[in-house]
């Protein structure tokens, strides 16, 4: 089961201030960079203690969010600046803020209409329309705006609170 | 990615390695598609053991190959799925409507 989602409930400039900064990563918008991409989020998952398969999870929604960028806001121009943030969210237990892992995407590509931004029906069996379904399946938060004169995708994961140790009966 | 082909009489085996990603998926689209419409082989069988990242372009890709493979009355089967593409086809939902065999030796006989 799935910890619930409570960004929405948080001041995100209080959110900000107990994030430090874990990676900024400038990269051209070729595709061959994402392997490269994937392998160094991988190693920040881990850097912050999230389980593997959720770590595959926010790789593979930074790199969905990566070739959507790639492949639409600049139509497959290669040579294009992409930013990626990662940011650790340190959380505060009495505010009951999560701690968690932010990675803000930033591009110069056609402005991104949001009303445009929704995966195809998955009871339709053609190709394409799947990223965005990855990103919003696997991620707390996925959110778009435009920002002088850029795209800024913020995700953010939060870490499940960790379950107490069960000790063995009878010790 | 890397992609090696094993040939015999009406049926061909891709085995394929590496990631299939935004850079690599159009590859294995051109060669699966080549062989499902071009070459019109009965059975296309794909060996996914050392895929180790497959994502929506990759997935898409397939889903143009089972296509292809239905238009022209061909098979394309999947075997050896690592629990990270089984993911992927879960997250999409497209378990079902591929032919999936855990092993080579399942799917050939399939």
């Amino acid at each position: 089961m799935r910890a619930p989602k409570p960004l929405k409930k948080h001041n995100k400039q209080e959110a900000r201030s107990h994030a430090e900064l874990l990676l900024r990563l400038y990269l051209e918008s070729n595709p061959e960079a994402l392997c490269l991409v994937r392998a160094t989020l991988q190693r920040a998952t881990e850097v912050v203690h999230f389980p593997e398969l959720e770590s595959r999870a926010i790789v593979r929604s930074v790199d969905e969010a990566l070739a959507n960028v790639i492949r639409h806001a600049y139509k497959g121009r290669a040579g294009r600046p992409i930013e990626v943030t990662c940011r650790r969210l340190l959380g505060d237990p009495d505010s009951k803020t999560p701690s968690g892992l932010e990675i803000v995407l930033s591009d110069s590509g056609v402005p991104v209409d949001p009303k445009k931004l929704h995966g195809r029906p998955f009871e339709e069996i053609r190709p394409g329309g799947l990223g965005l379904h990855f990103m919003n399946q696997s991620m707390d938060v996925v959110e778009f705006r435009r920002k002088d004169g850029k795209n800024l995708l913020r995700m953010v994961k939060y870490l499940a609170p960790s379950q107490p140790e069960r000790k063995p009966q009878g010790e | 990615m890397q992609i090696a082909a094993r040939n015999s009489e009406g049926w061909v085996i891709f085995d394929i390695s590496g990631d299939i990603d935004l850079a690599h998926s159009p590859a294995m689209r051109k060669v699966l598609l080549g062989e499902i419409k071009e070459k019109h082989t009965p059975k296309v069988f794909l060996n996914l053991k050392n895929v180790r990242y497959i994502d929506s372009s990759g997935i898409a890709s397939l889903v143009e190959g089972l296509k292809a493979s239905r238009d022209n009355g061909a098979r394309l089967i999947l075997y050896g799925l690592s629990s990270s593409v089984r993911e992927v086809m879960e997250l999409s939902r497209l378990q079902k409507i591929f032919e999936i065999y855990d092993s080579e030796e399942q799917a050939l006989s399939s």
